[in-house]
């Protein structure tokens, strides 16, 4: 049986399809035979995330409407064993993901993966609430910013709401709070929400903190998951996301300022 | 805590209004959706009521949901202006 886990944000911009590459490549590395999905129909990026745009053949609608099927369809990942990535379709069909489809793609993709992760779409549309239904567990992902947090607070409502496991009576989606482009220096100067904020607003599990990093853009440039850019701090921040997701303790790193000479002379 | 921070002038930080906004605002979005769906309307049209008779503020309304063990209390908090 499958575990299902949702990457949602709300807001757009945060860092879904990064986090939903570098997680899914995470957990593909740690052994587990994992499918990524684009349920972002229309606006298909995760494919150029995970550098494989130019192996798209089949996508997402394409399986729905029985077109191809699933193992047509799925790209295999030419750098991480055991890691399938979906595309998106590029229709401009908003209606072109139906529930039922959706829930017969899961099922299919169930068979043979232990994880299925969903790179949801921004926004609160049909997109994201198809790819958070079938959830067994979110990372919610989340800028130390108003509009981010705000929009994740929405999230979390329909997540306790909206889901097959919130309509059905059984246990909730595990929510797990991700934080990205965290800047401790910003935060120290009393510009930017601390970890310690968005948690007390949010008050869900935090998962792990993602610095803002140069390594991001540039992993993104190259097709690579950051996660695989092993000497990298945001890559790093990724690698313990994955760990902790697994059931392994590791501190949060990345959540204090690096002090120079300077900075500890006159900050304490 | 530097020295310096001693002959800093006190002063809220951007962050710490962030938060004390983002606080207000979730918590009364929360308030909303966790309610019958019936409440923003009904919040308005109690609003609307109120406002025939005296000029009150748009959030002076307040309409509550609480549950009480099997009962079910509906809250209706209305703040008035004060009097000259």
């Amino acid at each position: 049986m499958a575990r299902i886990v949702v990457v949602t944000s709300g807001k757009g911009g945060v860092g879904k399809t990064t986090t939903s590459a570098a997680f899914a490549a995470g957990l593909a590395r740690a052994g587990h035979r994992t499918a990524v999905v684009d349920f972002d129909v229309g606006l298909r990026n995760l494919d150029l995330i995970m550098g494989c745009e130019r192996r798209v053949v089949y996508d997402f609608v394409n399986v729905i409407n029985g077109e191809a099927n699933l193992n047509q369809a799925l790209i295999r990942d030419k750098r991480t064993q055991g890691l399938s990535i979906l595309p998106a379709s590029q229709t401009r069909d908003k209606d072109a993901l139906t529930f039922e489809g959706v829930q017969a793609v899961l099922e299919g993709l169930a068979e043979d993966h232990d994880y299925i992760v969903c790179d949801s779409p921004a926004g609160i549309e049909r997109g994201a609430h198809l790819a958070m239904y079938f959830a067994d567990d979110a990372l919610v992902v989340t800028n130390p910013e108003v509009s981010s947090v705000r929009d994740s607070d929405r999230v979390l409502g329909l997540l306790s709401s909206k889901t097959r496991r919130a309509e059905q009576g059984e246990d909730p989606v595990q929510e797990h709070l991700i934080i990205t482009r965290y800047v401790p220096e910003r935060v120290g100067k009393g510009e930017m929400l601390s970890v310690e904020d968005v948690g007390e607003i949010l008050s869900i599990d935090l998962l792990g903190v993602i610095p803002e990093s140069s390594a991001v853009l540039n992993a993104s440039n190259s097709g690579v998951p950051v996660i695989l850019e092993e000497q990298t701090d945001a890559g790093q921040a990724y690698d313990d996301v994955v760990a902790r997701y697994l059931g392994q303790q590791r501190e949060h790193r990345f959540i204090t300022e690096k002090k120079g000479l300077f900075g500890r002379l006159f900050k304490g | 805590m530097g020295f310096l921070d001693y002959f800093r002038a006190e002063k809220k930080t951007s962050a710490s209004l962030a938060k004390e906004r983002l606080q207000v605002i979730v918590a009364r979005e929360r308030g909303a959706r966790s309610g019958p769906d019936y409440l923003p309307a009904l919040q308005a049209d109690i609003l609307d009521v109120i406002r025939r008779y005296v000029a009150v503020d748009e959030d002076a309304v307040r309409v509550q949901v609480e549950r009480e063990g099997d009962y079910e209390v509906l809250e209706l908090n209305v703040v008035l202006p004060d009097e000259d």
